[in-house]
């Protein structure tokens, strides 16, 4: 029987469509029909306008630029998911968030991390905290993918110890003068809205930070060189430079001093969208060694038939599975108003773990081409290790854990 | 000179010719642009087996393996909903309505199609599985009930790649047709479409009177992704379920399918030393002439 490759784009390019169907069989346990519905519909957008871009954004160490994906994500309504709809958003939750943004990881690691540091980290944080007319002045642009947003709390030398940070926000009339440096800025280099923590306080501690907006060309702000990361490239990185630069009053977020409940509060939502990120790579990963081991035949059979592959990737497919249920249900209850520190941090940790080991392991079933960076498992790995660091590295987050469960009644 | 009047009263006092003329060509007019603008278009989608799933043939050979398989819209069914939702977007019809005959999944197929923008779904409910006369037959009784201006169908489904359901409909309700349509025209004063048919020699263009039957394509258009806000819209859109009865359609079938194998599984070519060795290997081992 004759089947047409009737796919949604006709330019003849060779995209193997990697849709696999046993996303259907973890689905229909975790979501209803609309979000399936709307898992689908990113999926098949992901596949079609992120994917082809993945190895050549990894390869270039470069954001795709001859296409403008911040725009074509705008218009599929992916920035703005959890945003009020009066801005330009959809008004759900974060459980839409994460699918869409295990959608995108799965497409592209960096293009998902990017992705996330915009839509959560930036516009959820302003949706948050911000004014009505902070909203109303950034939040549209940001939506639409017209403005890239990024978020700076880290620093040369305050890294997982961010309260520590030395960025210094001094009182002048009419608003502050900052000084100092950020540091891993994701999307730095093309931001026009940055949210920075600055101390207005350094003798306050914790209770001196101040969470600040930050526009592009502002005096005294500039960026220094895009880093060069071990994985996540095409992801722009890069430290932020700032030299006496003035920040009106009005671009304070919340309140003066009341930043770390901001920085806080948000890493945990940040931790759970972006427990969806290695989950994405997991089932990137999957789609690759599956269709490879029913091809690749040695000892006269496909290696699939062979216990250790089996083994292997029964390993990687319960790793996947339980991730999954996991950041899933938290982000549920999440919606529901139950926003639980321990885990969120949880989700995080368990799923950027397993995602190393089952990336390594794609490797494995590979074998000597899992070492050719002309396959996908490579940059897997590469991208997958970085979730295990961002957002607050592992260790860190078994001390919220644990240092939560000791702290309780 | 007469003055004349009003039409209403239909009584003696005739209007001269050259207005009643013009009146009545008013008239057409003005009735045939309502018509148009109240056109409704009926898209006619498959539930399908997913084009990327590797198909099996059943152990007992009654037929393909569907259990547990991805399903999916028909791809050029796809296209024929994109281009209804196109033809409503410029303002030439009002409605777009989907209708799938089949199980009760295929209102998943239709919440596909209501994401995508269509107005309304109608599900045909129905276990059994029919050939493409049945379905045309089904579709003719809807078409006289919705009464759509035109009526679009994908070429044909990737599970049989029969191509017959759209000319049967077509012939059923004595309908134009215009079948591989890689290019729709409409024109709104004339009551007309315009359409490039792909053939094997080329591209033939023809003009259909509406209403009409379309089958659409590979190049007609590239289909849209369900956002999601239309994912969300689409729930408070309405399906209608309907039977065969309801429609009073015979559903009895002349032709029984026997049985299902797969195709003989392709050998290695083989490299020939001379013309003399092909002509023999045509004539003896392929049977060509």
């Amino acid at each position: 029987m004759q089947r047409f490759f009737a796919a949604r784009s006709i330019l003849g390019n060779a995209v193997k469509t990697r849709r696999s169907s046993f996303s259907s069989l973890s689905s229909s346990l975790l979501f209803d029909d609309t979000q399936l519905q709307f898992k689908e519909s990113v999926s098949k957008f992901a596949q079609d306008v992120i994917a082809p871009h993945a190895e050549r954004t990894d390869k270039t160490n470069s954001f795709p630029k001859d296409v403008n994906l911040w725009k074509q994500m705008g218009e599929f309504n992916l920035h703005g998911i959890t945003a009020p709809e009066e801005y330009g958003g959809l008004g759900l939750g974060y459980l839409y968030h994460c699918i869409a943004m295990e959608e995108i990881s799965r497409a592209s690691g960096s293009v998902a991390l990017s992705y996330g540091a915009h839509s959560n980290l930036c516009i959820n944080q302003l949706v948050r905290n911000g004014t009505t007319a902070q909203k109303q002045k950034y939040l549209p642009k940001l939506i639409s993918g017209e403005h890239v947003g990024a978020l700076a709390m880290s620093e040369p030398n305050a890294g997982s110890d961010v309260v520590s940070m030395k960025c210094k926000a001094d009182k002048v009339d009419g608003g502050y003068i900052i000084n100092g440096n950020k540091m891993w800025c994701t999307n730095g280099p093309s931001a026009e809205t940055l949210i920075v923590y600055a101390k207005t306080d350094t003798k306050a501690g914790s209770k001196g930070i101040t969470a600040f907006i930050i526009e592009k060309g502002m005096d005294g702000f500039s960026t220094a060189q895009k880093l060069d990361k071990l994985g996540m490239r095409g992801s722009d990185t890069c430290e932020l430079v700032f030299e006496n630069c003035f920040v009106p009053e009005e671009n304070i977020l919340d309140k003066e001093g009341k930043g770390v409940y901001v920085l806080m509060s948000g890493l945990d939502l940040e931790r759970l969208v972006l427990a969806a990120g290695p989950l994405g790579i997991m089932q990137a990963c999957l789609d690759t060694v599956l269709p490879y081991i029913r091809q690749r035949e040695q000892f006269g059979r496909p290696i699939g038939e062979l216990q250790f592959i089996q083994g292997k990737v029964a390993d990687m497919y319960t790793a996947l599975q339980s991730s999954r249920s996991y950041v899933y249900s938290v982000a549920r209850d999440c919606d529901n108003g139950n926003i639980d520190p321990k885990d969120c941090a949880g989700t995080i940790l368990c799923a950027a773990e397993r995602a190393t080991q089952v990336a390594l392991q794609a490797i494995q079933c590979l074998g000597g081409n899992g070492y050719i960076n002309e396959y996908a498992t490579g940059r897997l790995l590469r991208d997958a290790k970085l979730y295990e660091i961002g957002a607050g590295t592992s260790e860190i987050r078994r001390i919220v854990i644990g240092r939560g469960l000791f702290k309780e009644q | 000179m007469n003055t004349p009047s009003l039409f209403i009263s239909g009584g003696l006092n005739l209007p001269p010719p050259e207005i009643k003329i013009c009146f009545c060509s008013l008239f057409f007019y003005f009735f045939s642009f309502c018509c148009y603008r109240a056109m409704k278009i009926l898209v006619a989608v498959k539930r399908v087996v997913d084009y990327a799933v590797k198909i099996r043939v059943k152990p007992d050979k009654t037929g393909v393996d569907t259990q547990n398989v991805k399903m999916s819209m028909n791809p050029f069914c796809e296209i024929a909903l994109e281009e209804a939702l196109r033809i409503r977007e410029a303002g030439f019809a009002k409605e777009v309505v989907a209708v799938s005959i089949g199980p009760s999944q295929c209102v998943d197929t239709l919440r596909t199609g209501l994401a995508m923008g269509a107005d309304r779904g109608i599900h045909v409910e129905t276990n059994s599985s029919f050939l493409p006369l049945t379905i045309a037959k089904i579709l003719k009784s809807l078409a006289e009930v919705e009464n759509p201006g035109l009526i679009f169908l994908g070429k044909q489904a990737i599970d049989d790649d029969c191509n017959q359901t759209g000319q049967m409909v077509a012939a059923l309700l004595g309908w134009p047709q215009a079948t591989f349509a890689s290019k729709v025209v409409l024109d709104k004063d004339k009551h007309v479409a315009t359409v490039d048919r792909e053939v094997d020699g080329g591209l033939e263009t023809l003009c259909v009177e509406l209403p009409a039957v379309i089958t659409t394509d590979l190049r007609l258009n590239q289909p849209r992704y369900a956002s999601l806000p239309n994912i969300m819209k689409a729930k408070s859109k309405p399906i209608k379920k309907m039977t065969v009865q309801d429609l009073k359609v015979d559903v009895k079938s002349d032709i029984e399918i026997l049985e299902v194998t797969e195709p003989p599984k392709r050998k290695s070519g083989v490299m020939v030393s001379s013309v003399d060795e092909l002509i023999d290997k045509l004539r003896n081992e392929a049977h060509v002439f």
